[in-house]
């Protein structure tokens, strides 16, 4: 299929802001690996995963197939859900540094004075090369937003397909994002005593917003702009959630007494070097964190109590953990996961924590982040323990289709694997 | 005429460097009688723990030198290793560990560190890294800027690391120099200098120095730090030549003016006399490429290129001129000349039979190089590269030992070298791996089993989480 059919066909498959799973797909049994279903039915030593419409069909126990499936075996295998990155900028930066536009970086303008109008999903690029790189290593969405402002909030992030379609966005105003550690600080009056009565004032002014005639005819004299002031409605009546940057302990205790004072937030932490200091009230508090858990050195005064067992405690207390904040590498997420689970972490709470958690906290888990019956069919096959870093992904699956699992990078390996010294090396064409 | 003079400079240098080439005490202390010049005013002060002999057996062994040995047996007595195969002699009073179950390597090896220079905390005030003043700093020295109480020290020491090279950033065409340590942070950055470990010097290929320094005077090219190096070869030879004409005319007896000295000059002529190794951070195959004509063009040997992300591309070319590459396992597109990495960059070089060294250049990514070399091994194997986890360990051990210049000290299980081992809980190319006890020169310096026994730096001391399980 060349390039140009590949990418119409794609761009078919999703329309609108849904995932519609391909009704015209092959139907496809895949049989004999260990299953992590990442639901009720747990793991399942030697089973199928029968795929119809794009969708999960059915995950069964053994290896007897129905007729009329295309059977794929993979005996000696391990299938997971496809695994979502919870924390990236995938789609809206090609190279980070001195190289042109970088969408995930934006710059003051006056449509928005606390940066909470901003809205990555007109940003999006998924012909970028990193969104081919991420799939190939099973990871088949991702939660998207601005990783730098020098504003109060990073704007509004999507939750995208990493499938190759013009219109990758699955949600669109996923989240808000937040950042009250130091770096979010120092870009903010450089105190927490400006940072906090700016976030107070900002959402005080988004609950007058919410009766007030927000049009041009009327005066607006507030901190926000009107922009942002609409944006944030939604924040505040817990439609949208809102992802905060903390780490030390006290700054913690502050994203929880924000809850409290405007209850209806649906806060979910992110970064959390300090949060195992806070396990206990955040799992009261129905607070998730999304976390590296490698994160173990005191990079900042606001970091002291770095530590690898950081996912295990929250955990072991009832947190919610989610783990994956990279781009370029969110296809490490695996690895990361794998030391949380060398240091406490359960190892199905590791799988849970790139797959399910992720779906739930952006409220996507009716569609993804699991292998349960109705979910679209977007799932990987290893060649053994994804969270092993010799192990990979041998296959994965999207929307019920077997994607190519070639990137650039695999393309660049090839050339030079392959390079005829008697030519220049451009006429080596993998 | 200069070209005569530096041929008699080149000649002079080569005969100076035979007399102090073995480099033994009493030779360097001739040459600095006759000249005056102490080439080593900040010696090492390291001393190595007092351990009883120690016997490690039933273990599988990777002896970092292509070697494995299962159920195999080591003793470790006096800092050294005296001997390393199937059974070992049991000296009376060592101590006996059973390594049932577990892998015993040679200690890491991170030929790339910050460690001290950009230390945790992340502050301007210890921001020590990089002499951003002037393209051209050959003059400062890492060490001088070393806080030794960097916690990051200890985490890299619970991931089995037991030497390291502490280097200049990158932002320099020539950065200053870097200094090799033994990861046993004391008092002083003396203490734990890597004793006889010879001098590297830190110099950068690409955008970093352009993007520097493009606005403050240049360069502001490739081009530009191309023609920055050069010029500044051009300096050291006339410098080395000067120098050692004086030193050719004390001997013969003659009362020569003295050349004044030059501390950048210092360490560029201790380039082109070959004690001091070149550590070039390059990502580029284009840039590797010239710089190992440079090289060619002044007579230097480069040590190794840090970070070649581009060195998959000319592996047969760093194989043929016998420069090492330092490269991460997957690192890749943070800037433009990061653009081309792939996975299977380390076992490509590996394959071309040039050498491959597996590289941190982070306070996070040296506390696991292990599973950065596993990566690659099975990356590389995938791409039908079948390389031997017995042989991969070189990337981590004997290969940056060599770059450093101190694999007759370290770097491999060999009997008579430093005992600068790790016992690991199992097979240390698994993520689940962890460094269950970490020796250098003989000692237990970590024990997992044994948190009362963990160090911490003063930093950390009397710290929320202080010995905390990091």
């Amino acid at each position: 299929m060349n390039l140009f059919k590949k990418a119409a066909l794609a761009s078919s498959i999703v329309i609108g802001l849904s995932l519609s799973a391909s009704s015209w797909a092959e139907n496809i049994a895949i049989v004999g690996a260990k299953i992590h279903t990442v639901s009720a039915a747990g793991i399942i030593y030697k089973g199928t995963v029968l795929i119809k419409d794009g969708r999960i069909q059915q995950v069964i126990e053994g290896t007897d197939v129905p007729s009329g499936y295309r059977t794929i075996n993979a005996e000696g295998k391990v299938i997971t859900p496809g695994f979502i990155g919870a924390a990236t900028s995938l789609g809206l930066v090609e190279v980070s540094s001195s190289a042109g536009t970088v969408d995930a970086q934006a710059e003051p303008h006056a449509i928005s004075t606390v940066g909470a109008a901003l809205d990555v999903q007109y940003a999006l690029n998924n012909d970028s090369t990193l969104i081919p790189i991420t799939r190939i290593e099973g990871f088949t969405s991702a939660a998207t937003g601005l990783g730098g402002s020098d504003q109060l909030f990073l704007g509004q992030g999507a939750f995208i397909t990493l499938a190759t379609t013009y219109q990758p966005v699955l949600k669109a105003q996923a989240f808000m994002k937040l950042n009250v550690g130091n770096s979010g600080v120092d870009n903010n009056g450089g105190s927490r005593a400006a940072l906090w009565v700016a976030i107070n004032q900002s959402f005080d002014e988004a609950k007058f917003a919410k009766s007030y005639a927000m049009d041009p005819s009327q005066n607006w004299l507030g901190l926000t702009t009107m922009a942002d002031a609409k944006a944030l409605i939604p924040v505040l009546d817990g439609k949208m959630p809102l992802v905060v940057d903390a780490d030390r302990a006290a700054d913690i205790v502050q994203v929880i007494a924000l809850k409290k004072r405007y209850s209806n937030l649906n806060i979910i932490l992110a970064s959390g070097v300090e949060a195992w200091r806070v396990a206990d009230e955040l799992a009261k508090n129905n607070i998730p964190v999304i976390l590296d858990p490698e994160s173990n050195l005191p990079g900042a005064f606001d970091q002291i109590g770095a530590t690898l067992e950081n996912a295990a405690r929250l955990h072991k207390a009832g947190v919610t953990v989610v783990i994956g904040m990279d781009t370029h590498n969110i296809r490490l997420a695996t690895q990361h996961a794998g030391n949380a689970v060398a240091n406490g972490l359960p190892h199905s709470a590791g799988i849970a924590a790139l797959t399910i958690n992720i779906a739930k906290i952006f409220g996507m888990d009716d569609q993804i982040g699991s292998l349960e019956p109705g979910k679209v069919a977007d799932l990987v096959i290893w060649s053994g323990d994804p969270l092993e870093v010799t192990q990979t992904a041998e296959q994965v699956f999207m929307q019920g289709e077997q994607i190519d699992m070639t990137s650039r990078q695999t393309k660049l390996r090839d050339r030079y694997l392959k390079r005829n010294a008697l030519k220049p090396v451009g006429y080596t064409r993998p | 005429m200069l070209n005569t003079k530096l041929k008699l400079g080149l000649a002079l240098a080569v005969s100076v460097a035979l007399v102090t080439g073995c480099s033994s005490d009493k030779q360097e202390e001739k040459q600095q009688s006759v000249t005056g010049i102490d080439k080593n005013p900040f010696p090492s002060t390291y001393q190595k723990i007092d351990s009883k002999p120690i016997v490690i057996n039933n273990v599988t062994i990777l002896d970092g030198i292509g070697g494995k040995i299962e159920d195999g047996e080591i003793l470790l007595q006096d800092g050294v290793i005296v001997a390393v195969g199937k059974s070992v002699r049991l000296p009376s009073g060592a101590i006996e560990i059973d390594g049932k179950g577990k892998w015993l390597t040679p200690g890491i090896i991170d030929n790339h560190s910050h460690l001290g220079v950009y230390p945790s905390p992340s502050t301007r005030s210890h921001s020590d890294g990089n002499e951003m003043t002037s393209p051209v700093t050959a003059e400062v020295w890492a060490e001088h800027s070393i806080w030794p109480q960097d916690p990051g020290f200890q985490r890299a020491l619970a991931g089995g690391v037991t030497s390291l090279q502490i280097l200049p950033g990158s932002a320099n065409l020539f950065g200053g120099r870097s200094v090799t340590v033994k990861n046993l942070p004391n008092r002083t950055i003396q203490d734990m200098k890597f004793p006889e470990a010879p001098y590297g010097i830190k110099m950068a290929c690409g955008e970093n120095p352009k993007r520097v320094y493009g606005a403050k005077g240049g360069p502001m090219t490739r081009m530009g730090n191309v023609a920055g190096y050069r010029q500044a070869w051009i300096q050291a030879q006339e410098y080395q030549t000067k120098w050692a004409e004086y030193e050719t005319e004390l001997e013969a007896g003659g009362s020569p003016k003295r050349p004044s000295r030059d501390l950048n000059l210092d360490t560029l002529a201790g380039v082109l006399d070959g004690d001091i190794i070149v550590h070039m951070h390059c990502y580029r195959a284009d840039d590797m490429g010239t710089m190992m004509d440079v090289m060619k063009e002044f007579n230097y040997k480069i040590g190794t290129f840090h970070h070649a992300i581009e060195a998959y591309k000319i592996a047969d070319k760093l194989a043929e001129n016998n420069v090492c590459s330092a490269m991460w396992a997957d690192w890749w597109g943070f800037k433009m000349e990061a653009y081309d990495g792939i996975k299977e960059n380390i076992p490509m070089v590996h394959a071309a039979n040039a050498c491959a060294i597996v590289h941190s250049d982070s306070d996070l990514g040296i506390q696991r190089l292990n599973q950065e070399a596993a990566k690659a091994w099975a990356d590389g194997k995938r791409a039908g590269i079948d390389i031997s986890q017995a042989d991969a360990w070189q990337w981590l051990s004997a290969n940056p030992a060599k770059s450093l210049g101190i694999f007759d000290k370290t770097g491999s299980l060999e009997a008579g070298k430093n005992a600068d081992v790790v016992l690991w809980s199992t097979d240390p190319f698994s993520t689940y791996a962890q460094a269950d006890k970490v020796f250098i020169d003989g000692a237990m310096v970590y024990d997992r089993s044994n948190p009362e026994s963990w160090p911490v730096s003063d930093f950390e001391l009397g710290q929320i989480a202080e010995g905390d399980a990091k």
